[in-house]
């Protein structure tokens, strides 16, 4: 008890001195920066936690012995995960990366009470003084996949597993019906959902139901290598997501469509450590090799590798955009009108299935 | 692949660590106790299953491996219900809770590892029958041999002298111990053969079904296979049918996805546990039924009076 009385003012006035290291003048302090990471899933699981975690290294080896990093692994969303961020602002971080779309609230309520940490949460969309947001264009990987898999079907039909119906993930399930309707307009794509970000026995089953409707191309936005690994087991193609998946599946993997928070985190880190750092929102793609497609496989013939390729030079310079109207949506409404190019509030806001995905959106 | 053959073998497969954990679980109460740390028991098995099938890339071994790790556990908690007489139920559900928090803590260092693909077992020539083939004869081979222990388990229990005892000890274990069977060391085996079942369903999981570790990953599993025991009425061949409508609700959901028709997938995945209540419903309307099949003893506790 007299611990915990102690130790709150003590962790206090410790965060306070190591912040104190951090104004600008002061800034050749041997002090480091204390930078923390909470993870939703655990470091392995080869996807989405994964690849921050991949990012947090690089920051590491980056920065040396300016900064300190840790990390919290599989932090659910709720009570536990504000608890995990005090906890982290109180051993001094200050700087504080918050990886779920989940801990927006908690991270929110946690810079309140301290106003000297740093905070970047992913995926959100709320900033305060001293939180910002970040996140990935991961849908431009998604259309890059689309491409391939609109240039491999034999049966013009494509499979999706979809995690949960939120904006993002109708967002990538649209693009990449985009990106394979450029190649071979014939295409339809069939999606099913499993409601979890992480549940490997459903996605599998997911997987196969997808592969019995006639799917040879299966793609998925949930975080685990499992539809992957069933392709690879019923002779189908699939894809890697978040991270490169290649050794889940030999065979069966087309490419993998991966986020590199690295670039991105080390602006930030060095935004903090000058004292410049200001909340913001950034959105990071192709453009800024936040996102990539690694290890197109050689099963892909070179004269569909090279369209790839060109499309993402395309997105890279900013030459193409894959949210360029005319679309139209699957009842036959043309959601953005020829020639108009999405903005983002338009991209944040995509709760439908572009023409050519079958099945209903749920709940809608 | 023909769209409702390929539907059939997804469910066979679907439904076989139902069945092998709900057989498993049957044997237990049999002997009139109930095994509420079945979804513990599975984790741990599954775990332990695939760090062997990681290390040594044998599929049977990592089979052995989750038997025997159930089992003991399986053991652990005769020794507690059966000689120490603590409540069946509060210890079970203490086992399950141990099981997925251990099972989490030793997993940590297999997340994200991979398997190598252990393929079915085309069955020569009757794999190449068109429909039947795909939908039945290209199975692992622990989807037949789950059937053979359906069936091997009817007989068991209707026809050898092993069988009726074992039903005797769970029907009335005071007339067990008047006839002078150890009632107490007859529970712990069927309490350990059952959770070696119980284990190769969760080695299955982690091993063939989804060739992956992750925490928690029998998704109540082994609350399904308990309650598949009282769906079928305690009656192996029943338990058997009920794995494969239980799995089958599971590939219905993504097949009526895949085909556009919304159902609730939250809805769909509650149908295993109304089905049982309403089979429980009708069971207690008909007490006939009750007496027929039911372990009368299941759940109780005894001490031999000497």
């Amino acid at each position: 008890m007299f611990d915990r009385l102690l130790k709150k003012p003590l962790a206090a006035l410790v965060a306070a001195a190591a912040l104190a290291g951090l104004a600008p003048a002061a800034a050749v302090a041997a002090e480091p920066l204390k930078v923390g990471f909470v993870y939703i899933g655990p470091v392995g699981d080869a996807g989405w936690t994964y690849a921050h975690d991949l990012a947090r290294k690089a920051l590491q080896a980056k920065f040396g012995d300016k900064i300190k990093t840790q990390y919290v692994e599989n932090v659910p969303e709720g009570p536990d995960a504000a608890r995990v961020i005090r906890d982290l602002a109180q051993q001094g971080d200050g700087l504080i990366f918050t990886t779920s779309f989940g801990y927006m609230e908690p991270t929110l309520k946690i810079a309140r009470d301290y106003p000297n940490v740093k905070f970047e949460h992913a995926t959100g969309y709320k900033t305060a003084k001293n939180v910002g947001t970040y996140d990935a264009r991961t849908y431009e990987g998604a259309y890059l996949a689309g491409v391939i898999a609109g240039g491999m079907t034999k049966t013009n039909v494509l499979g999706v597993v979809g995690s949960v119906p939120i904006p993002e993930v109708l967002r990538n399930i649209d693009s990449f019906t985009l990106g394979a309707q450029s190649v071979n307009p014939k295409i339809v794509t069939k999606v099913v959902w499993v409601n979890k970000w992480f549940d490997p026995p459903k996605e599998t089953e997911a997987a196969t139901s997808l592969v019995n409707q006639g799917a040879d191309v299966l793609f998925q936005n949930t975080d685990s290598p499992a539809v992957l690994q069933t392709a690879e087991k019923l002779g189908k193609y699939g894809f890697g997501w978040d991270s490169n998946m290649r050794k889940f599946g030999g065979k069966a993997h087309l490419a993998s469509a991966t986020i590199n928070w690295a670039p991105l985190y080390e602006m930030l880190t060095s935004q903090v450590l000058s004292g410049t750092w200001k909340p913001a929102q950034y959105w990071w793609g192709m453009k800024h090799d936040t996102i990539e497609l690694q290890d197109i496989s050689p099963a892909v013939p070179p004269a569909l590798k090279k369209i790839v390729l060109e499309r993402e030079a395309g997105l890279k310079n900013g030459t193409l955009d894959i949210w360029k109207g005319p679309i139209v949506d699957q009842s036959g409404k043309t959601v953005l009108p020829a020639g108009k190019v999405a903005d983002d509030a338009f991209l944040h806001g995509i709760t439908f299935y572009v023409k050519g995905v079958e099945g209903q959106v749920p709940g809608r | 692949m023909d769209m409702t053959a390929s539907l059939i073998a997804t469910t066979l497969s679907a439904g076989t660590p139902l069945a092998l954990a709900a057989l498993g679980l049957l044997i237990n109460e049999k002997s009139g106790v109930v095994n509420l740390g079945a979804e513990g028991m599975m984790l741990m098995a599954a775990v332990v299953g695939f760090a062997v099938a990681l290390s040594t890339g044998n599929q049977w071994l990592a089979f052995a491996a989750g038997a025997v790790t159930a089992a003991l556990l399986a053991g652990a908690l005769g020794v507690l219900v059966i000689w120490l007489n603590t409540n069946q139920y509060a210890t079970g559900l203490a086992l399950t809770l141990f099981g997925a928090g251990l099972s989490a803590f030793i997993g940590i260092d297999y997340v994200g590892k991979t398997l190598p693909n252990f393929t079915a077992w085309n069955i020569p020539g009757l794999s190449q029958l068109p429909f039947f083939g795909p939908a039945l004869f290209r199975h692992h081979l622990m989807v037949y041999l789950t059937i053979v222990l359906a069936f091997g388990l009817v007989w068991f229990f209707d026809r050898t002298r092993a069988g009726l005892v074992l039903r005797a000890v769970g029907e009335s274990p005071e007339s067990a111990h008047a006839l002078g069977y150890p009632v107490r060391r007859i529970r712990l085996l069927a309490l350990m053969a059952g959770g070696a079942l119980v284990g190769v369903a969760g080695a299955y999981l982690s091993v063939i079904y989804t060739p992956l570790w992750v925490q928690g990953m029998t998704a109540g599993r082994g609350w399904i296979a308990l309650a598949l025991t009282t769906f079928a009425t305690w009656r192996p061949a029943r338990v058997l049918l009920g794995a494969y409508l239980f799995g089958g609700v599971t590939m219905l959901q993504f097949f009526f996805q895949g085909s556009g028709v919304q159902v609730p997938a939250q809805l769909l995945s509650m149908l295993p546990y109304v089905a049982t209540i309403v089979v429980l419903a009708l069971m207690s309307r008909n007490p006939q039924w009750i007496r027929l099949h039911m372990p009368t003893s299941i759940g109780k506790p005894f001490t031999p009076e000497s």
